[in-house]
């Protein structure tokens, strides 16, 4: 039994990968450490459930990784994704520590195994747990419980007592009781407010009834709420989300990786009217995956739908839904309650303006429509081999951007440039500094790692004096 | 086979983990299933008997229940192995013997074992029974090698057939070509994987039994009980060439090669099914197709039995209870021999079967096949 009236010397909030890095590199110097998670045992670690690899730097080839990765490349792509909007001396500090990460993590229990079938795109760069983000989970929890770290389940922090920078308490409810929590440092690891659509709300308005959750319902923003209404000064755009069109049939939360979708470029994309509205040949994955959230999410009931024939049904990966299919275009709309004259209009109107070309979905074609609005400017083929088919498509909520503003030992900085006496900050929470826009597959994970291990170090330390 | 709703289960799990892939280091299966965009009954039924069960990619997963996704392969497995093996069976009025597989081996056995006592009684004077008698060709004066012979070859014989029918059967399920299991390198390949059982490592971190990976010892005796079962045949094989090469006749000293393997094999026999026998108790049940629980015991037992009987007729074979007790192990021996086809021991013969197909799978996608 987790004992709640004693003092830890760290409190890690959250139960994730930052927040499980933290708790270990806090544990193996010594302190005494106690993890709040939100979530019930089994949905434990937040979005790290549904990740599969993180990106780390490394001068050579390893029995998982199949090139060497240099830090200047990976803070190239880092720029690139983010159009500059990092922090240079973080990121810097991030990708160099990275490259330990490799070695620490699998020290940690994690296993890692070389890329394969549909991923190797990431054989080089990235490095892929073993059975994915659960099984990295369950060894990082299971290597908690060996070295004595107090876990406890369906712990949602709901207040904070901080004064001055200065955090004396936290509070769980439990039972319908308040339980004060107290520690000598804090290590704040819980994550974005994705799941919370009424926060999502303040900034998109009743569309984001209509969102769909990628993750858990228990990424909720509570403690990051908290801790910005008590003086942490903020960082990335609180409007802000990763969005990517997924499967409409999806669950409300929790769908995660089998509800994406990667099939735009195959066809048209119609919204609800049966029109077009954006050039579905404009680029190559990942970088379209990331805009079709958002585009979907700005038309009309946030719905659209890709629509393609036979020529393209065995493209692309499959997903967990059937696509809709249909003998005729006509039919098709029927099914998808379309209009039927409009989806034909439209789907004729595209096919009339598609030039000859050769296709290749592997690189930039010369597949393209002429005199049509908008275009579709590579991978454009006639829709008109039966049967034809179609995807509904939802935008999906990945994570938010907003954070807390951190520096190099992970602690958290208060409004007006202070830094905090004893919290500290890792993971989704404080990406921002690092990630202010974009992503690139397994950057998260990075963050949170490299972050969560420096966040428990510090926070260990501060315990001690 | 038919479709049932175990493979309707299989489809729709086959599907979800299609799109994920996740757990595609983990073992054969999942590298298999991506070869593929939908599956046919035969692929289930050969993603089925490529599975371990070793559970990994069930702790693994973050959509297994509670999740409404629902996925638990090593379950759903479990069950499609299962009824592929009832499916398969030949001839198909044996197929029954399947459906309560605990009860029917033990009633075979039971009769097998009172069959060779009353042989016994019958032939000879029932005071010999319980006389004592040694030295060579003790075993012969009970029965003669020639009926022994008849007996257990002709039961062996008609396993291997059965067997062969099923493996048939199997393959022109799962849609392989016969010229495949001609393939030497895909023999070698699958004889490798399935000596080493490379698959029942969930990856690298063993046989799961739940999320802390504790160590599972399924393995090992699974080893033990493969190695001590094949030791046994070998002695078997050993001591019929004595028979007949060199005219020496059984019992042999403890010395003799023979005797060596039998102990060494009976040892392994005996240690390995007790092992399974324990670790299956302790299995998390998720993981199980219950329905399928007589099955396994019934094999497991049947072996331990086998080797038990084996090694008690070893050391008491100058004493009294010497012909009980060679009643005994015959009447086990028999049964399970002419119940091979009919019980758990044909997932080994489907799962060789299936990682001979995997192999070559495996070296055609790479393009060296």
């Amino acid at each position: 039994m987790v004992d709640l009236t004693r003092p830890y010397d760290v409190l890690v909030i959250g139960g994730g990968n930052a927040a499980l890095c933290a708790a270990i590199s806090a544990r193996r110097t010594g302190a005494t450490v106690l993890v709040l998670e939100a979530a019930p045992k089994f949905y434990r670690g937040g979005n790290t459930r549904h990740t599969r690899n993180m990106r780390c730097a490394h001068d050579s080839a390893t029995d998982t990784l199949t090139g060497p990765y240099t830090e200047e490349e990976f803070w190239d792509d880092l720029l690139r994704v983010t159009a500059g909007n990092t922090d240079e001396e973080l990121a810097r500090f991030m990708i160099h520590e990275s490259k330990d990460m490799l070695h620490w993590i699998v020290k940690q229990g994690v296993r890692f195994q070389p890329s394969l079938g549909g991923t190797l795109s990431l054989g080089r760069t990235n490095s892929f747990f073993l059975g994915g983000g659960r099984a990295m989970l369950n060894a990082l929890y299971m290597t908690a419980e060996q070295l004595g770290i107090d876990v406890l389940y369906d712990a949602e922090v709901v207040d904070l007592d901080i004064r001055d920078g200065m955090f004396l308490s936290a509070a769980i409810e439990r039972d319908g009781a308040r339980i004060p929590v107290r520690a000598s440092s804090l290590v704040a690891a819980s994550g974005g407010f994705e799941a919370n659509i009424e926060w999502l709300k303040q900034s998109w308005g009743d569309v984001a009834e209509n969102f769909l959750i990628r993750g858990t319902p228990y990424n909720r923003g509570t403690v990051l709420k908290l801790l910005l209404d008590r003086g942490v000064e903020q960082i990335g755009d609180p409007t802000q989300c990763h969005a990517v069109a997924i499967d409409a049939r999806a669950p409300k939360f929790d769908g995660g990786i089998i509800t994406r979708l990667d099939c735009v470029v195959f066809g048209i994309v119609v919204n609800k009217h049966a029109r077009r509205f954006y050039d579905e040949g404009e680029d190559v994955w990942p970088k379209r995956y990331a805009i079709w959230g958002r585009l979907v999410a700005g038309q009309p009931d946030q719905i659209a739908y890709i629509v393609y024939d036979a020529t393209s049904s065995e493209l692309f990966m499959p997903s967990l839904y059937p696509a809709i299919e249909a003998p005729t275009v006509r039919a098709l709309a029927g099914t998808l309650g379309l209009d039927p004259d409009a989806l034909e209009a439209t789907v004729r109107t595209f096919n009339d303006a598609v030039r000859p070309g050769t296709f290749d979905h592997t690189i930039l074609d010369d597949c393209r429509t002429e005199g049509l609005d908008p275009p579709k400017t590579h991978w454009a083929r006639p829709i008109r081999v039966a049967p034809f088919y179609a995807y509904p498509v939802r935008p999906g909520i990945t994570f938010t951007y907003l954070g807390t503003r951190v520096n190099r030992q992970a602690r958290m900085v208060m409004s007006g440039g202070t830094p905090a006496a004893n919290m500290f900050a890792a993971g989704e929470i404080m990406a921002g500094n690092v990630l202010g826009r974009g992503y690139a597959a397994g950057m998260g994970m990075t963050i949170g790692s490299v972050f969560g291990r420096v966040a428990g170090r510090e926070a260990a330390a501060n315990a001690k004096n | 086979m038919p479709r049932t709703s175990a493979l309707a289960e299989a489809d729709r799990l086959m599907t979800v983990c299609n799109s994920c892939r996740y757990c595609e280091g983990l073992c054969a299966v999942f590298p298999a299933m991506e070869m593929r965009r939908s599956f046919t009954d035969g692929d289930l039924s050969y993603f089925a008997n490529l599975c371990h069960g070793c559970g990994a990619c069930y702790y693994d997963c973050q959509f297994s229940p509670p999740h409404e996704f629902n996925v638990n392969v090593p379950r759903n497995l479990a069950q499609v192995r299962a009824d592929s093996y009832q499916a398969y069976a030949w001839p198909r009025a044996c197929a029954g013997l399947f459906a309560r597989n605990g009860l029917a081996i033990s009633v075979i056995a039971a009769v097998a074992v009172a069959l060779f006592i009353l042989g016994f009684v019958a032939a000879d004077d029932p005071a010999a029974l319980f006389a004592t008698a040694g030295g060579p060709g003790a075993f012969y004066r009970l029965m003669p090698h020639n009926a022994m012979v008849v007996l257990f070859g002709g039961a062996f014989l008609y396993a291997i057939l059965a067997l062969a029918m099923g493996v048939r059967s199997f393959w022109r399920d799962i849609g392989e070509p016969a010229g495949t299991l001609a393939e030497p390198g895909s023999l070698w390949q699958a004889t490798r994987d399935a000596g080493s059982l490379r698959y029942l490592d969930g990856g690298g971190v063993g046989c799961m039994n739940d999320e802390a990976q504790t160590p599972d010892r399924r393995r090992l005796f699974h080893h033990l009980t493969f190695y001590g079962f094949l030791l046994c045949f070998a002695a078997t094989c050993v001591a019929t060439l004595y028979h007949y090469l060199l005219g020496r006749e059984a019992p042999y000293p403890w010395y003799d090669l023979p005797v060596l393997l039998g102990t060494l094999g009976g040892l392994g026999l005996a240690v390995g099914p007790a092992g399974l026998l324990a670790l299956r108790q302790r299995r998390d049940p998720v993981l199980q197709d219950e329905t399928r629980r007589g099955m396994d015991v019934a094999f497991l037992v049947m072996l331990f039995l086998t080797s038990v009987s084996g090694l008690l007729l070893l050391v008491l074979r100058a004493g009294a209870a010497m012909e009980i007790l060679l009643a005994l192990h015959l009447g086990i021996v028999f049964s399970l021999f002419i119940t091979m086809p009919y019980g758990k021991f044909v997932h080994g013969i489907y799962r060789f079967a299936a990682l001979v197909r995997y192999a070559r799978e495996r070296r055609s996608l790479s393009g060296h096949g």
